[in-house]
């Protein structure tokens, strides 16, 4: 049995099966990012004043990500629009730099990820705090390139978050013994509310990221023998995958002031 | 998006699209060099932030997406998700004002 309306319009919505599935799950997704969005409201208005954590990311990373996405918005949207001039050639290059955008994003983000998961919190024995990245470990100490945290924001910091901006502050080779020590922690989503709901938003969109991208990326390769055979439907189909590739997109343009600038 | 385009429609599409992507940009280095200045709140400084992105995002979703011109029940979908959207946050702001039922024991 053949499905109808996989390339043509129904006559009545003017729409194609596809399109009207993506919106309905675009739909489904805007709810499921709404809930978080609503979560990080709750959590951030609830914060002590002073307390909700500034400058503890790359403000730099983040911008250069927002234009990676943004370019590969473009590109997705000209793939489309070079299918339906009947130009395949630049559809595979316009998509192939989507799938580079895509990958630069995700190795960005890995990075920026690999930095919180070695910077330390690390709170002696005698009441000082050095805040830093790890160098070296060994049985008896613990090397970090950071700085010790003044007393106001050491005392800010505890569980809750710091509001220090780590760009202002000279950082210098610590060694500190394990003897000393009291508390060490890093900044992974364990460490206070505001790297718990950061890494939950921008892990979820990462990985929005990746399942848009591996079927951008099947629609590139194995999926594109479509278009010899029914050209329409693939059309629709790479329509289809761009609309959740924007999608992707705009939660980032909200997530990126957010959680980087505010 | 009508799926009816002729090749001269379209090609007045890359057009916008085009000039969609340079106001994107344009947009993303605003909002970092707005993020620097102090407007003498932070609730101005969050409102300013999310002016800026609210735009990008309208530029994404109407020409990147389609939604300026689309059909009728793509536009009751979204209705249908503005509001459980914006209920979804009200709900949330509600429940932060100290004199909500919420909080009445």
């Amino acid at each position: 049995m053949e499905i109808p309306y996989t390339a043509e319009s129904r006559p009545d919505t003017g729409l194609y099966n596809a399109k009207v599935g993506i919106w309905l799950f675009l739909a489904s997704e805007v709810m499921l990012f709404g809930a978080l969005f609503s979560t990080y409201i709750l959590l951030r208005v609830g914060a002590d004043p002073g307390k909700w954590p500034h400058g503890l990311l790359n403000v730099n990373l983040g911008m250069i990500n927002t234009i990676v996405l943004i370019c590969s918005s473009i590109t997705v949207v000209m793939a489309w629009a070079s299918l339906k001039l009947n130009n395949f050639g630049k559809f595979k290059m316009f998509q192939a730099i989507t799938l580079l955008c895509a990958v630069i994003f995700v190795g960005i983000k890995s990075y920026e990820y690999h930095d919180k998961f070695t910077h330390y919190e690390i709170q002696l024995k005698d009441g000082r705090v050095v805040d830093g990245h790890m160098k070296e470990q060994t049985k008896d100490q613990v090397t970090v390139s950071g700085h010790y945290l003044h007393t106001e924001e050491a005392g800010a910091e505890a569980k809750e978050g710091h509001s220090h901006q780590t760009a202002e502050v000279k950082h210098e080779e610590i060694t500190v013994k394990r003897d000393d020590i009291k508390y060490m922690e890093n900044y992974g989503p364990w460490h206070n509310t505001y790297m718990a709901i950061y890494f939950t938003l921008t892990g979820l969109h990462a990985l929005h990221v990746i399942g848009g991208a591996l079927v951008i990326g099947f629609l590139w390769g194995p999926g594109s023998k479509m278009w010899r055979t029914e050209p329409e439907r693939f059309t629709n189909r790479i329509e289809v995958s761009g609309l959740f590739w924007h999608f992707v997109d705009l939660v980032w343009i909200f997530l990126f002031p957010v959680l980087y600038l505010l | 998006m009508s799926d009816n385009h002729n090749a001269h429609d379209i090609q007045k599409h890359v057009k916008k699209y085009l000039f969609v992507f340079y106001a994107l940009i344009v947009g993303t280095v605003v909002t970092v060099a707005v993020s620097k200045v102090h407007f003498g709140s932070v609730t101005m400084n969050i409102a300013i932030a999310l002016f800026i992105a609210c735009i990008k995002g309208f530029l994404v979703a109407g020409y990147f997406m389609h939604l300026i011109s689309e059909k009728k029940m793509i536009y009751g979908i979204l209705i249908a998700t503005v509001f459980f959207f914006a209920s979804l946050m009200y709900l949330t702001l509600w429940s932060l004002e100290p004199t909500s039922l919420i909080h009445m024991k």
